[in-house]
């Protein structure tokens, strides 16, 4: 094990991220205090509370989420895009690395800042709703995977993505509607019974649902599902990046 | 002494198909020697790139074996891309880095334990001490080239492979990039490098190797190219043509063109003698009448042309 590498690797992404951590950090904590102001106090102020739980605390898991999902596929996609981009990646293609020492130091750097964004949502929120976290330990189970899985996902869409379009379209065309699909803002329960059956092929709602259930135990779906499907996305997305490095996937011909 | 020493590098029969169904190299041998300086020399999109690449873990070879310092580039890639650090062609470095943090980074990606001392080492062996805090993106072209260098020899290895290192580069610059060479193969390390100047490969190679559309035409010590190089031939022109040459010239090496209309006879400027004089005589007593008489020297240049010419049309 180059361990290293996976230190190299990781702390030149921590560093790109602590050069760029104004925006990074700026932009999503402005985002969730806008969402506070527009749902949680001029919308929410109309809206009853939902399953005992008042509207402006009911959004906070769906914002992290919202945040967490978009910031992870950002950070850990344009991570290795960027390389591809400037042909730099050439060192890592020529280095004694294998496929999963590379995933650890972009992924686990791209989680790691997703990690630190979803904690100061988390602290955002808390001068706008008195927070409670009924179960602190699978809040950050939750929290911890949510940002793995989906730097992962983003790291696959890096890949894979030849160009800035295309690295944009993903989270713009499929993440965004399945986050905003996905109970963020509402309980599934809320919706006609048709819709509800639907949005059970939305994998958000199951990572919604178990965070808010850490929050306020109440959730649309048992949190034992919750824990299954994300653990099945963490390893689809484990084993798809796996089969790109195997066959050296748009990046070895 | 004078043992025979493993090549540091052995290519078996290497060949690349690409997927769009394009056969970049077809079927290569060659070893490298331990310390040496080979310059691998041929037109664009001879493959030259490709070879290297391979070697380096950037492409997957078709068929073939490679081995580097003995073990196998597929197999043993770590131990072998320890061995070796790669200079590309295009200047290729991430947008913001600082000139330090990116040669830090290339050590430790090779699984070197961070060494700042020996880094700065590298950066001034290089005279890019001063520039170690710029970010290389506002650094010339040259300097950048430079940084290049230094991430490639920060986990100091054995084998270095420069794919054309002077393309695009003003004189001064090249001259520097020789000395540096130089200074590179004096530390021991064995430097291939791809070029299509072929004043480059003359002026600092051991051996030289001619790539051509996927083929290594020829591959030998510079010194024997040079012998070649320094040939030179004297064409005669006649008024009238002839069948076949007479036989007062048979001792010479001369060819006579299709049409009979030119003797061209070869020469080696570095004999004592060059044999014009006689030549012309026996000419003359043929009773031959020149029209016009013309010397040329065949360069490396014409060689290679000749060379990779020849292979296109075969």
């Amino acid at each position: 094990m180059n361990v290293e590498a996976i230190k190299a690797i990781y702390f030149n992404e921590m560093r790109r991220t602590r050069k760029t951590l104004l925006q990074s950090i700026a932009s999503p904590v402005i985002s969730t205090v806008l969402y506070f102001v527009v749902f949680g106090s001029a919308i929410g102020s109309r809206i009853q509370s939902v399953d005992d739980v008042s509207y402006g605390l009911f959004i906070v898991p769906g914002l992290i989420m919202l945040s967490l999902l978009t910031q992870s596929i950002s950070n850990a996609s344009f991570g290795i895009f960027f390389l591809k981009f400037t042909g730099s990646i050439y060192e890592i293609m020529s280095a004694p690395v294998s496929f999963f020492e590379v995933v650890i130091g972009f992924v686990g750097a791209a989680a790691t800042k997703s990690f630190i964004i979803g904690t100061i949502i988390l602290a955002t929120a808390g001068f706008f709703v008195e927070l409670r976290i009924a179960h602190p330990f699978w809040m950050l189970f939750f929290l911890v995977t949510t940002c793995i899985s989906f730097s992962l996902l983003g790291f696959i869409i890096g890949l894979w993505a030849d160009n800035f379009e295309k690295l944009q379209l993903i989270p713009l065309l499929v993440i965004t509607p399945l986050v905003f699909l996905g109970g963020s803002f509402y309980s599934v329960s809320m919706l006609p019974e048709f819709w509800q059956k639907v949005t059970l092929f939305n994998p958000v709602l199951y990572l919604i649902s178990g965070f808010r259930w850490s929050f306020f135990e109440v959730s649309d779906v048992s949190v034992t599902v919750s824990l299954v499907m994300i653990s099945v996305f963490l390893l689809t997305c484990l084993a798809t990046v796996y089969f790109m490095f195997k066959t050296g996937y748009k990046l070895k011909q | 002494m004078n043992l025979p020493q493993p090549p540091i590098i052995s290519i078996r029969n290497l060949t690349k198909t690409y997927a769009a169904g394009e056969q970049v190299l077809k079927g290569i041998d060659l070893d490298i020697k331990q310390g040496e300086i080979l310059a691998l020399l041929g037109p664009n999109g001879a493959g030259k790139t490709t070879l290297i690449s391979t070697i380096c873990g950037l492409v997957r070879p078709t068929t073939g074996t490679i081995t580097v310092g003995g073990h196998d580039i597929v197999k043993d890639y770590r131990q072998t891309r320890k061995l070796v650090g790669l200079v590309p062609q295009e200047l290729t470095l991430g947008a913001f880095d600082v000139v330090v943090d990116t040669v830090r980074f290339s050590r430790g990606l090779f699984g070197l334990p961070p060494d700042h001392a020996r880094v700065d080492e590298i950066l001034n062996d290089l005279s890019l001490l001063d520039k170690k805090d710029s970010i290389v993106t506002r650094l010339s072209g040259g300097m950048k080239r430079r940084v290049l260098i230094a991430k490639a020899l920060a986990h100091e290895p054995k084998i270095l492979f420069l794919d054309e290192p002077t393309a695009g580069v003003d004189v001064e610059l090249r001259k520097e990039m020789w000395a540096l060479v130089e200074k590179l193969r004096l530390s021991g390390v064995t430097i291939i490098l791809t070029t299509h100047y072929i004043e480059e490969a003359e002026e600092i190679a051991d051996r030289v190797g001619v790539i051509s559309d996927g083929r290594l035409l020829v591959i030998d010590e510079k010194q024997n190219l040079m012998n070649s190089l320094g040939k030179k031939q004297l064409v005669v022109d006649l008024r009238s043509p002839i069948e076949q040459l007479p036989e007062s010239l048979a001792g010479f090496d001369v060819e006579l063109s299709e049409d009979g209309y030119r003797i061209t006879y070869t020469f080696d400027t570095q004999g004592d003698r060059t044999g014009i004089t006689t030549l012309l005589q026996a000419v003359n007593n043929a009773g031959l009448v020149l029209k016009d008489l013309n010397t040329s020297q065949s360069s490396l240049e014409d060689i290679f042309v000749n060379l990779v010419h020849s292979d296109n049309e075969r």
